[in-house]
């Protein structure tokens, strides 16, 4: 095998209860390669991720992750209690033994949150807190980035320049990229390999190809003709990172919905 | 000044240091009902001791550090982790060891020292005894203070990125175990929570770090432990609730202060 593998599933199934969470899940995950997680409610997206991770031990099945992976993590939930005063600066930083404000400003250059910085991590919006967990995650060089739904609270013109910024750290760093996502046509447009899920693996391979399966149709519909697949309409500017207003970029072409 | 006083001047500041450092991690943690549930246990281990007539200390330790560990069980099952188990135990023991106490023949208990506290009675092998463990407790938790930080933000990530949570979450539940074998002498088994998260509390309003809500936490409690003195000493009252008082009266007090943080 020419790359070397980052990690991967084999076989895993995971009961809560009586309840079936996972059935014989396989995946693999490769440098420099975006494999994003799709499928509705209570599918175990997240529940893969924690198994991958360690977090979540599985029933059946193994779980390998190259040995001394430095994993980027960012969580679903995160709420940091109100009784904790912390700086945007030092939360990025508490993954480091010894802080280091150089390394955590440049991490957050990288994602646009370098004005931030001093600010309480309760202050952020539903946006910045995901470009803050990004960085967190961007810290120490990790090989492997898992991050499940980095989109949740961002609005839609930032969307797009979120998976585009993912899209750039895989092809700038070779970061090997983890991903659940709601996002489905952004999905479809940033992934490399696309995997429905519904406890059990429905249909996987590139996003072009996943989108036809009649699986992911039964499951989601047909983008193209149930009218969900947003209206397409022109820019005559766009938003950066912080919301300010800059002129649409060529290259960008911002024709989303 | 007379000797009782200056002997509980120091094992108040030592008991004040602990809790400044624990008492901030219980308010980030929500735990402030496992402060309850270990130090109302601490009264069972003092039946025990006066029954079998060995080392008082001790069995407050050991039925402490049993009883964090049961809790550390607890919390790492969420399928048993609810606040009502955690009331089960600790109210449990609390009676268990009230009753035990009567039953006691020959020795006359005062039991309203153990439950609120009887800092002018401590000895001075007390003082000492307090001072090693605010020592000691200082020390793991400036090799803790990293992890527990980053356990209290968000626990998954933590682990994520490599803290020992298991390790780092069971020796700060000791450490609160070992704080209450020695607050107990100072405000009882009753109100030693209050002792951890008030100053803790007030001292959020001011703070735009972590640390300093520790230090300012460990400024108030002394505040407070010498203010509950001087209102103990002057008007006769209970030293313990006093002192818990005060830092109630701190806490209000700020409440009307501009706020500086955010």
């Amino acid at each position: 095998m020419s790359t070397p593998l980052l990690a991967k599933l084999e076989n895993v199934g995971l009961r809560f209860r009586q309840r079936v969470i996972l059935h014989d899940v396989s995946l693999e995950v490769y440098p420099q390669s975006i494999l994003t997680l799709i499928g509705p409610n209570g599918a175990g997206k997240s529940t893969i991720l924690k198994v991958l991770l360690g977090l979540q031990k599985p029933d059946s099945g193994t779980v390998w992750r190259m040995p001394g992976l430095r994993v980027g993590y960012v969580p679903q939930k995160f709420h940091l209690d109100h009784l904790l005063p912390l700086t945007v600066e030092r939360f990025i930083g508490l993954k480091l033994r010894r802080h280091d404000s150089a390394a955590v400003r440049q991490c957050a250059v990288g994602t646009g949150v370098e004005g931030l910085l001093e600010q309480p991590v309760q202050s952020l919006s539903g946006g910045e807190l995901q470009r803050v967990l990004l960085a967190r995650a961007l810290l120490h060089e990790p090989q492997l980035l898992v991050l499940d739904e980095p989109g949740q609270g961002v609005d839609v013109t930032g969307l797009s320049e979120l998976y585009q910024l993912i899209n750039r750290l895989k092809q700038e760093h070779g970061y090997g990229v983890l991903m659940v996502s709601h996002d489905l046509h952004l999905v479809m447009a940033a992934a490399d390999q696309v995997l429905c899920l519904n406890q059990h693996i429905c249909c996987s391979g590139r996003p072009e190809a996943v989108s036809r399966h009649p699986e992911y149709l039964r499951l989601f519909g047909d983008l193209r003709t149930a009218g969900l697949a947003v209206y397409t309409h022109h820019h005559d500017h766009q938003h950066d990172m912080h919301g300010c207003i800059v002129p649409l970029s060529d290259t960008k072409g911002q024709t989303h919905g | 000044m007379d000797d009782f006083i200056w002997r509980a001047l120091l094992a108040g500041l030592a008991v004040v240091l602990m809790s400044g450092w624990l008492g901030v991690f219980l308010l980030w943690r929500r735990m402030a009902y496992f402060g309850d549930t270990l130090s109302h246990s601490a009264l069972l281990g003092v039946a025990l001791g006066l029954m079998t007539g060995t080392n008082l200390n001790l069995w407050v330790m050991l039925i402490c550090v049993m009883v964090a560990l049961l809790m550390l069980y607890v919390q790492h099952n969420p399928a048993l982790g609810s606040d009502t188990l955690l009331g089960i135990i600790g109210h449990s023991a609390l009676a268990l060891g009230t009753v035990a106490l009567t039953f006691l023949p020959n020795i006359r208990v005062d039991l309203m020292a153990y439950l609120f506290g009887d800092i002018l009675a401590v000895t001075w092998f007390d003082v000492a005894l307090t001072w090693g463990l605010a020592l000691l407790l200082m020390a793991v938790m400036a090799r803790v203070w990293r992890p527990l930080l980053a356990l209290s933000v968000h626990a998954e990530l933590a682990q994520v990125e490599g803290v020992k949570v298991w390790q780092v979450s069971a020796s700060y539940m000791l450490l609160i175990a070992l704080m209450v074998t020695v607050a107990m002498k100072v405000v009882g088994v009753l109100l030693l929570t209050a002792l951890l998260i008030i100053p803790a509390a007030t001292a959020r309003r001011f703070a735009r770090t972590p640390e300093r809500m520790a230090l300012l936490a460990i400024v108030l409690g002394v505040l407070a432990l010498m203010l509950g003195m001087v209102i103990s000493l002057q008007l006769d009252t209970p030293t313990g609730p006093s002192i818990v008082v005060a830092a109630s009266f701190l806490f209000v007090l700020v409440q009307w202060l501009p706020q500086r943080s955010g």
